[in-house]
């Protein structure tokens, strides 16, 4: 199953038509602990870039955006009641939204995890 | 925006890195938002045992001179007069328009007063203070000296431990102690809503005592987001976001600062409106605000009544840790001010109901 990256710290997991998206442990870490995540409602049909989801930690919110155009298939409703679950497990479990992917040729402006390693090398 | 480069660093800056602190820019200083514990941690710690914070961006105030609590009472409402050697008092600086130019806390000492002023407004505290009171008064900022809180309801039993007579303060009292051969000045008080005190630590000598402090394993190292999350729940303002120079003490709920005599008598900047707030009334006030649901409300989302009418602002919101739930607080319009009231908080777009409640949102644990 490939995953995509963005600069802006999501993942995107292909799988057929759906894309699972969440946000990289590199996020989490940088957020500090997530007291709230707002998800979008099913059905929501998004652009690449919108505001999508909003991710609170004890100390500010945060938008996430569309890393990919499409409509909103399934949300996470588990981070709903444990939103510390991002801090543990950004990269799987806790998974914000699922999407039906608008239009596959998004991806390929995505990267793939060398790049987003060598983005995150140029960071700090 | 401000270089890193260009902040100050407090004298524990080598301690906070070495633990591990994210360090942030905060009124022109490089400060620990928090240790690897985080945030949510580093409050519950505090409040079941000990944290350790570094308020050393604080200004540190000694003024001396016979008549300085007299003098000093030209700038505050505060009875200082009354003030008992080794009492510390919650003041502020108001303007003539009755506005809070900043909250401070007053402390009698032998000689004068210790006072101590938020970090971002000692540019502004100290010339005004100066002004008024020199050259009868010897107005010295310490600049040469850190400030550590040591918070929460283990403090007292590992301060005790290198000084056994800090345990006979009571709240709000203040006294030099020997710390591990070191004089400082130990004051029972803070800014979390917990027991614990603040000491005032030559700055070389601070890392040391951080150190041995942190020793204890009641001690968590606890950074200046711990310390927002904390007091908010303790209903304690936050300047420059709950009261500033727009907001008076008696709309920001804080007339229990105004002595009796001081309404009385008057003699300090914003009297005549302050004491026709008390009259009449002000036409806004402070309020503990519980929004339902999980998510934060942040400072500045409109709060409407019920009717959808615009009544005021969120001034600080976030998650409250120990309530589990989140809490702000913010202005709305004098007679929609009762626990009780129903509000939405608009944010996002979106319409967010919640509740005013009584402050503070966990209970004060001070050591009366």
């Amino acid at each position: 199953m490939p995953v995509y990256y963005t600069p802006e710290h999501e993942w995107v997991a292909v799988e057929g038509d759906r894309a699972t998206i969440g946000i990289t442990d590199h996020a989490q870490e940088q957020l500090g602990d997530v007291v709230f995540v707002e998800l979008p409602e099913v059905g929501k049909k998004v652009s690449k870039g919108d505001d999508c989801a909003v991710v609170e930690s004890v100390k500010a919110a945060s938008d996430v955006f569309a890393p990919i155009s499409g409509e909103v298939v399934e949300a996470n409703e588990a981070l709903a009641d444990s939103p510390g679950m991002v801090n543990e497990d950004a990269e799987k479990g806790a998974w914000f939204y699922k999407l039906r992917i608008g239009n596959p040729a998004e991806l390929e402006e995505l990267m793939d995890r060398d790049a987003y390693d060598a983005h995150l090398a140029t960071l700090d | 925006m401000t270089a890193e480069t260009d902040l100050r660093t407090t004298p524990l800056d080598g301690l906070h890195r070495e633990l591990g602190a994210r360090m942030v820019p905060f009124a022109g200083w490089a400060m620990p938002v928090q240790y690897p514990m985080g945030i949510l941690g580093e409050h519950r710690h505090c409040r079941a045992a000990a944290a350790l914070f570094d308020v050393s961006h604080m200004g540190q105030v000694v003024i001396r001179g016979e008549e300085a609590a007299e003098r000093f009472e030209t700038l505050v409402p505060g009875n200082l007069k009354a003030l008992g050697e080794g009492r510390a008092r919650y003041t502020m600086l108001t303007n003539d328009e009755g506005g809070i130019i900043d909250d401070l806390i007053v402390t009698r000492t032998s000689d004068g007063l210790y006072v101590v002023v938020n970090a971002g407004r000692r540019d502004v505290d100290i010339p005004r203070i100066r002004e008024a009171l020199e050259p009868d008064c010897k107005v010295e900022e310490l600049t040469d000296r850190a400030l550590l809180a040591l918070q929460g309801p283990a403090a007292v039993r590992v301060l005790e431990r290198l000084a056994p007579a800090v345990a006979d303060l009571a709240f709000m009292q203040s006294g030099t102690f020997d710390l591990s051969g070191v004089t400082c000045r130990v004051s029972r008080l803070g800014y979390t809503g917990e027991d614990g005190f603040e000491i005032s630590v030559p700055a070389d000598r601070a890392t040391k005592l951080a150190r041995t402090l942190l020793s204890a394993e009641e001690v968590e190292p606890a950074g200046l987001g711990a310390r927002d999350s904390l007091r908010l729940e303790a209903g304690l303002c936050l300047y420059g976001h709950d009261i500033d120079e727009t907001t008076t003490p008696i709309e920001a709920d804080l007339a229990w600062a105004v002595g009796k005599r001081r309404l009385a008598e008057g003699g300090f900047p914003g009297h005549a409106v302050i004491a026709e707030q008390v009259r009449s009334g002000a036409p806004r006030k402070l309020v503990g605000i519980r929004p339902e649901g999980r998510a934060p409300v942040r400072e500045g989302s409109p709060i409407e009544n019920d009717e959808g009418t615009e009544i005021g602002r969120v001034t600080s919101g976030g998650f409250g840790p120990t309530v589990g739930a989140p809490v702000a607080m913010g202005y709305v319009s004098t007679g929609e001010v009762a626990p009780g009231t129903s509000l939405q908080l608009r944010q996002r777009g979106k319409s967010m109901p919640a509740e005013i409640v009584s402050l503070p949102f966990v209970p004060h644990n001070y050591k009366r």
